[in-house]
């Protein structure tokens, strides 16, 4: 009976992993298909469409425009959630619970609903289309994320090690930069890689809000219109890629704190 | 006599509604070790932090060196603070803690590590520099702390409980270096603590705190020889409290009556006054009345030999409410459930207006 049960969960755990994993796994394999079908058999392993990705301008502008976007999009919204963050913990603000309340919303609201929103926005504002747009975007969703990540790792404890920097002699910038930036870099690190992972595989926001010039996801969506090939899995499997050492680099720095 | 190092001018604060410190003056001397000595809500922790800057009192005036400290920040007065946590740079080097200070002043590296590496010798330290504060032991993140606040030579050096982190064997060995170290450097060190044996070892100058309000001020012996008032007669050391009121008062001897009967002393104060009259546990004579005040007997409730005495607790027979604390001496053959006689000398006894 205890084997039957252990072996069901067994099974239950390869089915769980597989539904997740097997679209990822069937992605990755056919881009490696040799001939010009991502369907079985499989004919490869080859290289030939990761090249064939490498030499397509589009692609690439477009994957060094979604690096852009990302990084700076990420900084901006680590910067300006940091920000937040200790303003929110240091300082006594009216109905403070509702505004840290407001500021994560964005979260719980659909990258549609954000996307067309500023759409509606920067129309009426007469701003153009363009990689700024969707990086202005791209901080709408990321701050908040970045705010909640820096804002639970603020504790009262770094409230004195401040005070001890401004009793010998630190003006307020200096406490900033010198003590609590340093102090609280995996927090920071841990937002900007996540913001990062985000910013890199999003879609809809920079769908709506680019035009000539966009970001590699939009891109694919632009090449699959035109049918599935093994392109379409070799550009897909370098963005998951990416993502990956992203995620990696977000685990390593949330995951190792120094002993205070 | 010349001005005092720190003046303290009628500082009252209020958090919210409520009131922690109710018009307080204390001056303190340059030099001195002063003890802030009070329970927990009694407004030392606030009078300390307003000496820091973090606090700006509600009312009244705090003077540093003769000059107008009251709404100067911290980072601009003349005071450094040793915080209880410790608050140590996590991220720095012991050496660049240290240094910190000197280099907010805008010294130059080498000179820093010089006088950084002097002040961890002066606290003992001089080997760990270059470690991280995680790799040191409480003691020890404590006199990183107490040498970082000193290397920029403040006027003024407060401790917030600096000791209360540390085990009981550890302190005591902390206090005596506290107070060698203040005598060297000579800086004016002023310590909160709620612990009274810290506060009579280490203090010049002690001051008791209770409810917002100074409750006494003085030098130790003082204070727990003659205090001022009720409560501090029972935090700065235990007593023995006789409730009372004066029935006579004629050429500097005063008649208290009290549950254990009339009890005379020397006093002053008129007749009809509620007094308390306090007496230090090694005052009480217990056994066969050889003092010259008789306090009636007393049925012995609790004996704890504590090495070189025997703390004996025991409540008197005459009033079940007065709770005689005795210091005896630790061959005394005092046991619980005894009925003994309790007396003591009348120049022992404290007066207090009750």
């Amino acid at each position: 009976m205890r084997a039957i049960v252990r072996f069901a969960a067994w099974i239950y755990a390869i089915a769980i992993y597989g539904f997740i994993f097997l679209p990822v796994v069937v992605l990755v394999l056919f881009s490696l298909q040799a001939t010009s079908f991502p369907i079985p058999p499989f004919t490869g392993p080859s290289l030939r469409w990761y090249q064939a990705v490498l030499s397509d301008a589009r692609l690439t502008s477009a994957l060094v425009n979604s690096l852009l976007v990302a990084v700076l999009s990420s900084l901006a919204s680590v910067t300006l959630g940091f920000l937040s963050a200790w303003g929110f913990a240091r300082f006594v603000l009216p109905g403070s619970a509702l505004l840290r309340g407001l500021i994560t919303l964005p979260l719980t609201v659909s990258y549609l609903i954000i996307g067309m929103g500023l759409l509606v926005l920067f129309n009426w504002a007469g701003v153009p289309k363009s990689l700024l747009a969707a990086g202005i975007g791209h901080v709408v969703i990321n701050l908040p994320l970045c705010f909640a990540i820096i804002y639970s790792q603020m504790g009262d404890h770094q409230i004195n090690i401040e005070r001890a920097a401004r009793d010998l002699g630190a003006a307020e910038w200096k406490v900033l930069m010198m003590i609590t930036v340093p102090v609280m870099a995996p927090a920071i690190f841990a937002g900007f890689f996540l913001s990062m992972t985000f910013s890199w595989d999003e879609f809809v926001i920079s769908f709506l809000l680019t035009r000539f010039e966009t970001t590699l996801p939009v891109e694919i969506w632009n090449l699959l219109r035109s049918g599935l090939n093994p392109k379409t899995n070799a550009v897909g499997s370098l963005v998951f890629a990416v993502s990956i050492v992203l995620v990696v680099f977000f685990e390593l720095t949330l995951l190792r704190r120094k002993p205070a | 006599m010349s001005a005092p190092l720190v003046d303290i001018r009628n500082v009252s604060h209020r958090f919210g509604q409520l009131a922690v410190l109710k018009n307080v003056s204390l001056a303190i001397e340059p030099g001195s070790y002063t003890i802030l000595l009070g329970p927990s809500g009694s407004g030392k922790t606030t009078l300390l932090s307003i000496l820091g800057g973090f606090v700006t009192p509600s009312e009244g005036k705090v003077f540093i060196r003769g000059a107008d400290c009251t709404a100067v920040p911290p980072a601009k007065r003349p005071t450094t603070t040793v915080f209880q946590d410790y608050a140590l740079f996590p991220h720095m080097s012991v050496g660049g803690n240290v240094g910190f200070g000197l280099r907010m002043q805008g010294v130059d590296g080498a000179t820093r590590a010089a006088k950084a590496r002097d002040a961890l010798a002066l606290v003992g330290l001089a080997a760990a520099f270059d470690k991280k504060p995680h790799q040191l032991s409480g003691g020890q993140r404590q006199r990183v702390a107490l040498a970082r606040a000193l290397v920029i030579e403040p006027a003024v050096l407060l401790l917030d409980e600096p000791l209360g982190a540390l085990d009981l064997k550890l302190r005591r060995q902390m206090q005596d270096e506290l107070k060698a170290i203040q005598k060297r450097v000579g800086t004016a060190f002023i310590h909160v603590t709620h612990d009274q044996e810290e506060a009579m070892a280490l203090a010049d100058h002690c001051v008791v705190m209770n409810d917002g309000r100074i409750e006494d001020e003085g030098p130790p012996e003082r204070v727990y020889a003659r205090p001022a008032t009720r409560f501090s007669a029972t935090f700065m050391g235990e007593s023995t409290i006789l409730a009372g009121t004066l029935a006579e008062a004629k050429n500097g001897i005063v008649t208290a009556s009290t549950p254990v009967g009339p009890v005379s002393l020397p006093g002053a104060s008129p007749a009809g006054a509620n007094v308390a009259l306090a007496i230090r546990p090694e005052h009480l004579v217990l056994g066969e009345a050889k003092g010259d005040v008789a306090l009636g007997t007393a049925k012995v409730g609790d004996v704890v030999f504590q090495g070189s005495f025997k703390r004996v607790l025991a409540v008197s027979t005459l009033d079940p409410a007065l709770q005689f604390i005795a210091k005896a001496p630790a061959s005394a053959a005092v046991r619980a459930g005894d009925t003994i006689a309790v007396s003591c000398n009348a120049q022992d006894i404290i007066l207090l207006a009750d």
